[in-house]
């Protein structure tokens, strides 16, 4: 009876600490249902940024300078920096890298749905520069004011990095679109294939996400899934034109009423489809992280090998 | 007795949301100890709500002398700032 009304207590406590907009850090206390609705979203996260290297490292070898080669390679290497202050992140609520690395195997925890489908032309790293780094901003900078101190922090550090990741897409467009018919065509194909995957990329509609009402209370998400894509496509919109490219969009037209873009019904079937496991790359990506897993076994065995060998005294050896 | 105090670092969150930031250093006998002496020198006007100490003997540090050598492949590569790809008419942010 004493332990309940503490628990109460606590939680009361806590979500006056969310109302005044202060900062949860790790070794405070917190609900069980925040430490794992945060756990859940933080390694999504992480993964997302993990298995998002691999449409796009499949380009460096076909890069086509060498400068392009170079940019490529800076950002697919930033991409795993963020995986890894995302990681670190979720470490701070008490779960372990194995734990994480194994749930994204398993199929328990997720990714951004928009890396299963494939990067077939050059173009497509231009495109998922633009679009797929543009919405992964616009909601990373609303998360930048989320309740959880660490996550808080990584997403500053990420959305510094972001802007290039952007542009360097933004601009790989651009080029295209100064080139010749073929390129152009290209640019245009990309936007195509990209543009309703990006808008998934925000999810559910804020009546039908799972989660979103909690996590809105407990300020882990700061702004609705349809806020936030409204901001992303009156973003995207103005930048297609500017450089001649066409949103694939028939319903798409500026409302002067709102002040917004209105756009199109997203297929819902396709993003079920895609989120449950049967879009064009999703076991693909899996097969490729766990084979990458498994394949650096013996470097982790090794590292370890060498920790205990430098731990024991010479001592104890002989 | 002075000769078996140990240096410790200070790191101190001013506020929630916030990094905890070095402050500076004390010689205490233990962790324990390094925390309330810390709490004591560092946080008499209300400066931190969150207190790590360190051994400094525990810091593995990377050496200035070693700069150039140290950072020397991340020096070239100005294509990591967002600042060298031009925007085209019409778009003021990216």
């Amino acid at each position: 009876m004493r332990d309940s009304t503490a628990l109460v207590s606590n939680e009361q406590k806590f979500q006056a600490r969310i109302d005044a907009e202060e900062k949860v850090e790790p070794k405070d206390w917190m609900p069980e249902k925040y430490r794992q609705n945060l756990i859940r979203q933080i390694s999504q996260h992480a993964h997302s940024e993990v298995i998002g290297e691999q449409p796009e490292g499949k380009w460096i070898t076909r890069a086509p300078t060498l400068e392009r080669k170079a940019i490529l390679m800076a950002k697919v290497q930033d991409e795993a920096g963020h995986g890894l202050y995302l990681y670190a992140s979720a470490e701070t609520l008490g779960v372990t890298r194995d734990e994480l690395i194994d749930r994204l195997h398993t199929g328990a925890s997720k990714y951004a749905s928009i890396f299963n489908y494939p990067s077939l032309t050059w173009a497509d790293i231009g495109a998922i520069g633009w679009l797929v780094d543009s919405a992964a901003i616009v909601n990373q900078v609303s998360l930048q004011n989320t309740s959880y101190g660490p996550y808080a922090r990584a997403m500053v550090r990420i959305c510094k990095e972001e802007s290039f990741h952007q542009r360097q897409g933004y601009n790989i467009m651009m080029t295209l679109m100064q080139g010749a018919e073929l390129q152009r065509d290209m640019a245009q194909d990309a936007l195509n294939r990209w543009w309703w995957p990006s808008l998934m990329m925000f999810g559910p509609h804020d009546a039908e996400s799972a989660h979103s009402a909690q996590s809105m209370k407990w300020k882990i998400k700061r702004r609705s899934n349809d806020e936030l894509r409204q901001q992303f496509v009156d973003q995207a919109v103005q930048q297609a034109e500017a450089i001649g490219l066409t949103v694939p969009d028939p319903d798409l037209h500026w409302n002067e009423a709102r002040g917004h873009y209105d756009f199109g019904e997203i297929d819902w079937q396709e993003f079920q489809r895609v989120v449950s496991g049967n879009g064009p790359c999703n076991r693909q990506r899996l097969a490729h992280h766990m084979d990458a897993h498994n394949e650096g076994a013996w470097v982790r065995e090794a590292m370890a090998a060498f920790d205990a060998k430098h731990r024991t005294p010479p001592a104890e050896v002989a | 007795m002075s000769d078996q105090l140990q240096l410790y670092e200070v790191f101190i969150r001013s506020s929630r949301g916030l990094d905890h930031k070095h402050v500076g250093s004390l010689h205490a006998d233990d962790p324990q100890q390094a925390l309330e002496y810390a709490r004591d020198v560092y946080t008499r006007r209300g400066e931190g709500i969150s207190i790590w100490v360190v051994a400094s003997r525990d810091v593995t540090a990377s050496q200035e002398s070693d700069c150039e050598s140290f950072y020397d492949p991340l020096d070239d590569k100005p294509y990591r700032h967002a600042a060298m790809y031009e925007l085209p008419e019409g778009v003021d942010s990216l």
